[in-house]
């Protein structure tokens, strides 16, 4: 090891500056007294007040986590179904179109994703509201699961599944008794991202959003189209910090989880 | 059991991806029209055959040669492509040397560095591409910072700006590009670059000949998922852009959604695909030869 050349270590440290700075600033000028967001007049909390007071983001947010909640959900077992599928079958009659169907949404343009499913829900005459951008994600997010699932799947050691079949189990048995709990992390991590992918989205949910139903990111962007204010930055920094919390208690869990296999499998 | 595993998501992307994109190109076969929904015509089942006729008689392309003659349209589809190649090349610049650097620092930072990379991707893009608009603006941070080192006189105009739509995109999609190039190079066997020098090569040509061959699919991969989705992005030109950043999906939403022309937006939608057709199949063939290569 010749350890960091200077080059490198420039390139880090440029690196990660251009990608948090912004954030930063952000974050920073949320505390900030002043109306006009890029001039410091003092600290304050008073913007995440104006936050936690106004009723539109909050019934934003309660639609935004639960439509999120919801397709991550359904998302996560159509993927994981998808990957198992895909990995166990060997050729089958229109297994190439179904790759294609999972491979395609993870690279659709989101505006041809969402154009077209509310032509759908139109023509079949489906009210829009929470219930088309429950479906609308789930059929983008559930591609996105099938790939973090089958890339555990290729490393999964058949011969514990067909032990299982051996000794008795069925099919279904095999899955959910063995299969299932060693690919559980997989399943939890495309969960996870299912959610994220959901909370985050504007376009998507800009076409299949009824008048009912709003998301917090289609709020977000209709007050941010009219140009930076402080409160838009409060609600941002509490999202980042949310997800920031989320994403280090979840690798710090399955640090540990990876750290209890390892050790098992020496005492084993 | 697992012909139910199949045919259950098989079934659910069938409806909600595929019918509607025969919808889709239903529809911009047809014609606007004031009514709801605003076009026809509609299918109507209940006239049996003579319906079915008529409906397939009155569907023309007319909408495709509508988008042939005005200027607008093939002038968004080329500088939205123009854009996409531009920003793929500025974000490998970026992100190839971090990735680089990356896989040369010690074992024990790897975890950590990865994690910072990745923390971002999970953050909601909209509120990163808004953190931009404060920083570019007139009397934004950029703008207070050079006017203050005295490297300007004036404030530039940046938000706005094509330029402002450059560095959103490499913002927001470096992750897609650094781990890729990362996870190819993070395999490298270091001692490889040390025989390389070894037999007399100098810095360069080892790694012209060692690290760029084992970095290629990764930054192959990188390329294909930050230029495919920016030929249709929408967020970072309608927040960052100006008036004359064309870009198609900008285009298509404003169509839609100001115009209310479902009939040409969805002609619009048809040729963006088709011009994504290739590097999608591309990529595909890529990541497919890649998995079985690795195992």
């Amino acid at each position: 090891m010749r350890g960091l050349s200077a080059f490198n270590i420039v390139s880090l440290t440029l690196g990660f500056a251009f990608l948090y700075i912004p954030m930063v600033i952000l974050v920073v000028y949320s505390f900030n007294e002043s109306k006009l967001v890029t001039v410091w007049a003092g600290f304050s909390t008073k913007w995440y007040g104006e936050v936690v007071r106004n009723e539109a983001f909050l019934d934003a947010a309660w639609v935004t986590v639960r439509v999120a909640f919801f397709s991550a959900t359904v998302a996560t077992v159509l993927g994981t179904m998808a990957a198992y599928a895909m990995m166990r079958r060997g050729a089958f009659v229109g297994r190439t179109l179904f790759s294609g169907m999972i491979y395609a949404p993870l690279v659709m343009p989101e505006v041809i994703t969402g154009l077209s499913l509310l032509l759908l829900f139109i023509a079949i005459g489906l009210d829009r509201g929470v219930l088309t951008i429950v479906l609308a994600h789930t059929t983008f997010a559930m591609c996105y699961v099938s790939v973090v699932v089958s890339s555990r799947l290729v490393s999964f050691d058949r011969s514990l599944e067909e032990a299982a079949l051996d000794l008795g189990c069925t099919p279904l048995q095999a899955f959910t008794s063995v299969t299932l709990p060693i690919i559980a992390p997989a399943v939890i991590a495309g969960w996870l991202l299912a959610f994220t992918l959901s909370l985050d989205d504007l376009v998507i949910a800009s076409f299949t959003a009824g008048p009912s139903a709003t998301t917090l990111p289609i709020k977000i962007f209709s007050s941010v189209r009219l140009g930076v204010s402080p409160e838009i930055n409060a609600l941002s920094t509490i999202i980042i910090g949310i997800v920031t919390v989320g994403v280090l208690v979840a690798s710090v869990l399955s640090k540990r989880q990876i750290t209890r296999r390892q050790r098992e499998a020496v005492d084993g | 059991m697992l012909r139910l595993f199949t045919a259950i998501p098989y079934v659910w992307l069938l409806i909600l991806f595929l019918v509607p994109f025969a919808i889709v190109t239903k529809i911009s076969l047809s014609d606007y029209a004031i009514s709801i929904p605003p076009y026809t015509p509609t299918l109507d089942l209940s006239e049996g055959w003579a319906g079915l006729r008529g409906f397939f008689a009155a569907l023309d392309v007319e909408n495709f040669v509508f988008l042939t003659e005005d200027d607008l349209y093939w002038k968004a589809y080329l500088s939205s492509v123009q854009i996409a190649l531009v920003s793929t090349v500025l974000t490998l610049g970026v992100g190839f040397p971090i990735a680089y650097a990356m896989s040369r620092a010690p074992e024990a930072w790897r975890p950590a560095l990865m994690m910072l990379v990745i923390l971002p991707f999970w953050t909601s893009f909209l509120i990163r591409v808004y953190a931009w608009i404060g920083i570019l603006a007139n009397e934004g941070f950029l703008n207070q910072f050079m006017l203050w080192t005295g490297l300007i006189a004036e404030p530039l105009q940046i938000l706005n700006t094509t330029t402002a739509v450059y560095i959103g995109i490499v913002y927001t999609y470096l992750p897609f590009m650094i781990l890729p190039i990362y996870a190819s190079l993070d395999r490298m066997d270091p001692s490889l670059l040390e025989a390389a020098e070894d037999l007399g090569c100098s810095r360069l040509t080892a790694f012209w000949h060692v690290t760029w061959p084992l970095a290629r699919p990764g930054v192959i991969a990188g390329c294909f998922l930050v230029f495919i989705p920016t030929v249709g992005e929408f967020v970072i030109p309608s927040l960052l852009g100006g008036s004359d950043t064309l870009m198609i999906g900008k285009v298509l939403w404003e169509e839609f959604f100001s115009n209310r022309d479902w009939p040409v937006a969805s002609a619009v939608a048809i040729i963006l695909l088709l011009i994504l057709v290739i590097p999608i199949v591309l990529f595909q063939r890529h990541e497919t030869r890649q998995r079985e290569r690795g195992g």
